[in-house]
């Protein structure tokens, strides 16, 4: 139906996308580590040696965690399976909160102790008005 | 199979098209901006900085939407050497390309509210940059060659090359930890958003459309003129 010229086009187009995917399903693959954004605090505790550099480190705050002294806020982050202990001085933003999710960026002390010098508030995917969030409490 | 492309006939149809379409746009755009600004309700956590998805989120739908058509097109036009898909390619970019930034600014906007910055090299943010960066070196390609036959494969040579950045765009909340939150919107399973707020989305993103079928047939037009004064009546 076509001619051979049109499918060898064809062809050619097809082998460059298949080749583009492999190479960029290695590329990506051997570059996980700085893809992430922040790790869990399971990923922490597995870590083998703690370096002093700068990292991120995101979950849930825990309910009931945060204490506020002075200009020092303190907070566990949580994965549900292991958590890490954070202390920040400075300005959180307006959506953190307990039990919602966040990203602290600094330095480990331990592996059970973070500094952190910047806090973003991570959103989950949930929308809904005010009255649907009360009604769901509710249940 | 596509021999049969006739700008004339093609032109009377387009020329036609933009009054009604402006038209249809500017009825949708406003009951749009009425829904979301006024009718829908405030977010139970952020409030009213809900209000910026409304145009962002319509906006990376649409640019990554006119980026697969355009890689579609392109390869098409390529295996079939057909002028008229790279001329509907040339014609789609631009505003491809500018709902792809108001995407980025209109994030920037509601990420300093919410997260408490305005920029994260995440890895949906950094992709949705770089998707921005294939649209502007497809449109710079356009403007550098002045042989058709080197600007068709060079900007389907860009488009094959970003066209592997879309899935990883989409797939990136998922597959690795980001600070953009997951995608609210499921086909197939429940979407973790609330009705009163997912129909001002469509309906915005209806309106996004029609904006773009609107500079695509402004710009389609200028193309056909441009051959039709070069007094080729067939390609």
């Amino acid at each position: 139906m076509y001619g051979r010229k049109v499918k060898l086009r064809f062809l050619l187009i097809v082998t460059i996308l298949i080749a583009l995917i492999l190479i960029t399903f290695l590329i990506l693959k051997s570059l996980e580590e700085n893809v992430v954004y922040f790790q869990s605090p399971s990923e922490i505790k597995l870590l083998t040696e703690i370096d002093k550099s700068k990292i991120r480190v995101g979950g849930m705050v825990k309910k009931n965690s945060i204490s506020i002294n002075s200009n020092e806020v303190n907070f566990i982050i949580t994965d549900f399976k292991n958590e890490i202990n954070v202390t920040y001085s400075g300005a959180v933003p307006n959506l953190f909160a307990e039990g919602k999710g966040v990203v602290a960026e600094g330095f480990l002390k331990d592996r059970n102790f973070f500094s952190a010098t910047k806090i973003l508030a991570k959103h989950d995917e949930n929308y809904m008005p005010p009255e649907v969030k009360e009604a769901l409490g509710e249940k | 199979m596509f021999k049969l492309f006739e700008p004339n006939k093609i032109f009377k149809i387009t020329s036609k098209a933009p009054k009604y379409v402006l038209f249809l746009f500017i009825i949708v755009l406003t009951v749009g901006l009425v829904e979301a600004l006024f009718i829908s309700p405030e977010d139970y956590k952020q409030s009213d900085a809900v209000r910026i998805m409304y145009v962002h989120v319509p906006a990376a739908w649409i640019s990554l939407g006119i980026f697969s058509s355009i890689t579609f097109l392109s390869i098409c036009g390529f295996v079939f050497k057909n002028k008229n898909f790279f001329l509907i390619s040339k014609s789609l970019a631009p505003s491809g390309f500018v709902f792809n930034i108001i995407a980025l600014v209109t994030g920037s906007i509601w990420g300093k509210p919410t997260w408490g910055t305005w920029w994260a090299w995440d890895a949906r943010i950094t992709s949705m940059l770089i998707l921005a960066l294939f649209y502007a070196m497809y449109l710079i390609v356009w403007r550098i060659y002045d042989k058709e036959e080197k600007v068709y494969k060079i900007s389907t040579f860009i488009t094959i090359l970003g066209i592997i950045n879309v899935p990883i765009i989409k797939y990136s909340v998922d597959w690795w930890n980001t600070l953009h939150q997951p995608a609210s919107i499921n086909i197939l399973s429940k979407s973790s958003i609330h009705s009163s707020m997912l129909y001002p989305l469509l309906i915005m993103t209806a309106a996004f459309a029609l904006f773009s079928l609107l500079i695509f047939l402004m710009k389609y037009n200028t193309e056909l003129i441009k051959i039709k004064n070069k007094g080729l009546d067939r390609l």
